[in-house]
C-alpha cells in the first residue's frame, strides 16, 4: 500500500510540477509588471528625491569603477594577446588596433560592464530591499508616510540607468589603454598613431548606439534586482535567494535583451 | 492640546492570507486620551490587526476609521496624510540599517516639516534625551542593544507628535527594568499628549501597567474586553485560563 501511495504521489509531482513552473512563470511576469507600472507611476510623481539619488549614483557608479576598470583593462589585454596572435600568422598586425576599439566599443565594453555591475550592484540592491523588507524598515518608511517605491526603487534604478553608459566608457578607456600596452609590447606604437588607427573607419554610429544601449541594461538590472529584494519573504534564506535572484536573473535578461539590442543596432545603423 | 472622540474605530475586519483566516470580523474602538491593549495567543492577527489600521496591508472586508475617515477608499496621498498622525512602534524597532540612531530618529522631520537643520537637530536631541538615548545619536543601530534600538523607534514614533500611536510588542524580549522604562515612557507620552494608543502585548504585567482598557482575541475575533482586573476575574474557561498562564 505504501509503495502504491508513493508511486501515485511521485506520479502526481511528474504531472504537477510543468504546471507549478508556468504557474509560478505567470505569476512572477504579472508581479513585475504591476511592480514596474507602480515603479513609473512613484518615479514620476514629484516631489523627486534628488539627495538619495545622488547617493545611490555614488554607491552605483563610483564604488562599481574599479571592478569595472579591472575588466575593462583584463578584456582589453586579453584581445590584444588574441588578435596578435592571430593576425600576425596573415601579416595584418596593423589591424589591431582596429579590432580591439570595435571590439571592445561595440561589444566587450557594455557587455563586460553589464555583467560586472549585475554581479555587484544586483546582488547589493537585492541584499539591501530583501533585508530591509523582512526587518520591516520597508513598512515603517510605509507607516511613516514615505513611499518606498519613491525612495528606495526609483532612485536605485534611475542611479542604474544613469551610471551604466558612464561606466562602461570607463571600461572601454581601460581595455583600449591595457589593448594600446599589450600591442606596444610587441610592436612599439604611440598612443595617439594606436588611436587613430583605431578610429579611422569607425564614426559616431559604431560606438554610440552600444554605449547608450547599456542605459537598457541599467534598467534591466535596477528594476530585477529591487523587484527580486522588494518580494523577499523569510529570513536569512529568503534575503540569500533574493541576492542570488537578483544576480542570475539581470545576467540573464541582460544577455538576452543584448541580442535583441544588437539586432535592433545593426538593422537601424547598418 | 488634547483631543476627544473617537480616534481608531474597526468594525468587522476580516483578513486572510491564502486558506488561512487570521481576523474574522473584530471591532475594536479608541477614544483620545485612551490606551487600549490588544491580547491573544500568537498567530491570532494581533500584528495584521495594527498593519491594517495603518493601511500597510488590505482588509478583505470591514472598515478601518480613522478620526472618522474610512481609510479604504483613500487615495495614497490621502492615505499618507492620515499616517503622518500615526505613530507605529514595530515588533522589531524596525531601524533603517543604514542610518544613524540620530538620523533615524530625524528621518520623519526632514521628509514631513520644514524645519532648517539645526531646529531639526535639536528637537532629534530632545526626542533622544525623551527615551534616554542622548548620548548615542552618533551610532548605527546594529551598534546599539535590543532595548536601545526600541527606545530610539519609540522617539522616531514620536518625532512628528502623532495623535494615534500603535505598539506592536513594545517590551517583548526586554529585560524587566527596561520593559519597565518602556512602560514608564509610553505612560509619560500619553499624559503628556493625551493620544489614542493601541498597544499589541504579551506582556500582562506591561498590560496591566499601562492600559486603560483590554481586549482578547481569539480565532480572529474580540472574545472578552474590559479592564485588566475584569478580564483578572472573568469566569470564561479561555479568559481566565489565558490570564493566569499570561501572568
Amino acid at each position: 500500500m505504501h509503495s502504491v501511495l508513493s508511486n501515485l504521489n511521485s506520479r502526481m509531482t511528474v504531472f504537477d510540477t510543468p504546471k507549478r513552473v508556468a504557474y509560478s512563470f505567470f505569476e512572477w511576469f504579472g508581479e513585475l509588471g504591476v511592480f514596474c507600472a507602480r515603479l513609473l507611476r512613484s518615479a514620476v510623481a514629484p516631489p523627486y528625491e534628488g539627495r538619495e539619488l545622488l547617493r545611490q549614483m555614488d554607491e552605483v557608479g563610483t564604488k562599481s569603477l574599479p571592478l569595472v576598470a579591472a575588466a575593462g583593462a583584463a578584456t582589453g589585454a586579453v584581445i590584444a594577446l588574441q588578435t596578435h596572435a592571430s593576425l600576425a600568422r596573415f601579416g595584418a598586425t596593423s589591424l589591431i588596433p582596429a579590432v580591439i576599439f570595435h571590439s571592445l566599443l561595440e561589444e566587450s565594453g557594455p557587455i563586460i560592464t553589464g555583467l560586472m555591475v549585475a554581479g555587484r550592484v544586483g546582488a547589493a540592491i537585492g541584499a539591501e530591499l530583501g533585508s530591509m523588507k523582512v526587518t520591516e524598515q520597508i513598512d515603517a518608511m510605509e507607516a511613516s508616510a514615505v513611499d518606498p517605491f519613491k525612495y528606495l526603487v526609483a532612485t536605485r534604478v534611475v542611479a542604474c540607468v544613469l551610471m551604466m553608459p558612464l561606466l562602461t566608457l570607463s571600461a572601454d578607456l581601460c581595455g583600449v589603454l591595457t589593448g594600446w600596452l599589450m600591442t606596444s609590447l610587441t610592436d612599439p606604437v604611440s598612443l595617439t598613431l594606436f588611436v587613430d588607427s583605431g578610429l579611422r573607419h569607425a564614426d559616431f554610429n559604431d560606438f554610440l548606439p552600444p554605449t547608450f544601449k547599456t542605459l537598457v541594461f541599467g534598467l534591466i538590472i535596477g528594476v530585477i534586482a529591487c523587484f527580486q529584494g522588494m518580494r523577499t519573504r523569510g529570513g536569512a534564506t529568503g534575503v540569500g535567494k533574493a541576492a542570488t535572484g537578483s544576480v542570475v536573473l539581470s545576467s540573464l535578461f541582460l544577455v538576452v535583451a543584448d541580442v535583441l539590442l544588437v539586432k535592433i543596432i545593426l538593422a537601424l545603423f547598418p | 492640546m488634547p483631543r476627544e472622540g473617537t480616534a481608531v474605530e474597526v468594525k468587522q475586519l476580516r483578513k486572510s492570507f491564502g486558506a488561512q483566516r487570521v481576523l474574522s470580523g473584530i471591532n475594536l474602538k479608541v477614544a483620545y486620551g485612551e490606551t487600549l491593549t490588544v491580547l491573544g495567543r500568537s498567530g491570532t492577527g494581533k500584528s495584521v490587526l495594527l498593519k491594517l489600521i495603518v493601511g500597510l496591508q488590505t482588509p478583505d472586508s470591514g472598515s478601518v476609521t480613522i478620526d472618522g475617515q474610512d481609510i479604504a477608499g483613500l487615495s495614497p496621498r490621502d492615505l499618507n496624510e492620515v499616517r503622518k498622525a500615526i505613530g507605529f512602534l514595530f515588533q522589531h524597532a524596525a531601524l533603517y540599517d543604514s542610518l544613524s540612531v540620530e538620523d533615524n530618529v530625524g528621518f520623519p522631520l526632514q521628509r514631513h516639516t520644514s524645519m532648517s537643520a539645526s531646529e531639526r537637530k535639536e528637537r532629534v536631541a530632545q526626542l533622544l534625551r525623551q527615551v534616554g538615548m542622548e548620548e548615542h545619536g552618533r551610532k548605527m543601530p546594529a551598534q546599539i542593544s535590543g532595548g536601545m534600538q526600541k527606545r530610539v523607534a519609540l522617539a522616531r514614533a514620536l518625532a512628528l507628535e502623532p495623535r494615534i500611536l500603535l505598539f506592536d510588542e513594545p517590551t517583548t524580549g526586554l529585560d524587566p527594568i527596561t520593559a519597565s522604562g518602556i512602560d514608564e515612557l509610553i505612560l509619560q507620552v500619553q499624559k503628556r499628549q493625551g493620544n489614542a494608543s493601541i498597544v499589541v502585548t504579551h506582556d500582562l504585567h506591561s498590560a496591566r501597567t499601562i492600559s486603560d482598557r483590554l481586549i482578547l482575541v481569539l480565532e480572529g475575533q474580540a472574545v472578552a474586553e474590559g479592564s485588566y482586573d475584569e478580564l483578572k476575574q472573568s469566569q470564561d474557561e479561555f479568559v481566565s485560563r489565558f490570564m493566569a498562564q499570561a501572568a
